[in-house]
């Protein structure tokens, strides 16, 4: 009945940006109601944290599932970079629509993950505040 | 199903260094990790067992037991030592996060006679994890 050992890789990361929830499909006054003071005309920010867990065969030569230097470059091109010290709203392309509400920071970054060709992304976990966490481990198929 | 988790500390200090292969592959693929005299860390190991409270008790396993199990198995072993020489279980294995939660999980499996093993979380830096469990019983 015992299933095989499974073993991820969970790593830490952490980018500074500003925001502001605001939904074109909502009236201003709806908006108001619904984000409260997300919705300030000009935004505002948090230092989120990114957890990403990945999964694979650990290599005997190496006893590693993934080189970290390989997933750090990785996640600092297609994440970091991107995101950090920017306005999420006005420079990442995918919140120009969708309402960068942590859930969909959350969607957003695995859909830049999953192709890491190293492992397998199990999931992503976004810290907004201390407070406030979000995970998304993709659909289920 | 109630999940107990138990947290514990280890320092160690540990290299990686793969003698297949050549100084400077070891020093590409490992970078610093791979300096001769290695170096340290403060782990944080955290232990997670699954099961139904004992209507008796109402624990699922004795802290103290699982405590004490943790003292013998994992930090008489590995607390204060130098992973790749004084650990015979990592002996011809690169002592990365990945294969030492491996072996931790190897250790405490067969001793864990209520409840059962559910995962095993090794943090390296607070910024650096593994994790192992059975495939199939991650959540929780």
């Amino acid at each position: 009945m015992k299933g095989g050992l499974k073993i991820d890789l969970g790593r830490r990361y952490r980018f500074s940006a500003s925001h502001r929830l605001h939904s074109s499909k909502l009236s201003e006054e709806e908006n108001r109601r619904v984000y409260g003071k997300c919705n300030n005309p000009h935004g505002h920010g948090h230092n989120y944290v990114v957890e990403v867990s990945v999964s694979g065969t650990v290599d005997p030569a190496t006893g590693m599932i993934a080189n970290l230097a390989d997933l750090d470059g990785f996640v600092e091109r297609e994440v970091i970079e991107p995101f950090d010290h920017k306005s999420l709203n006005e420079d990442v392309a995918a919140f120009r629509e969708n309402v960068p509400t942590t859930e969909n920071v959350c969607k957003e970054i695995f859909a830049r993950l999953k192709n890491f060709p190293e492992a397998r992304l199990e999931r992503v976990r976004v810290e907004e505040t201390g407070n406030n966490t979000f995970e998304y481990a993709g659909e289920e198929l | 199903m109630v999940y107990l988790t138990r947290k514990l500390e280890f320092s160690a200090s540990h290299l990686y260094h793969n003698p297949a292969l050549s100084a400077e592959e070891n020093k590409r693929i490992f970078g610093k990790c791979n300096n001769p005299h290695g170096h340290g860390h403060n782990y944080t190991l955290e232990v997670t067992v699954a099961g139904e409270p004992d209507p008796v008790t109402g624990m699922v396993l004795d802290l103290k037991e699982l405590k004490e199990i943790l003292e013998r198995e994992i930090t008489q072993r590995m607390d204060h030592r130098f992973l790749n020489y004084e650990v015979a279980e990592l002996k011809d294995q690169i002592p990365t996060c990945e294969n030492i939660v491996r072996v931790i999980w190897n250790l405490l499996e067969p001793k864990i006679n209520k409840g059962r093993l559910h995962k095993v979380r090794l943090y390296e830096t607070p910024d650096l994890y593994a994790d192992c469990y059975r495939n199939g019983a991650q959540g929780a």
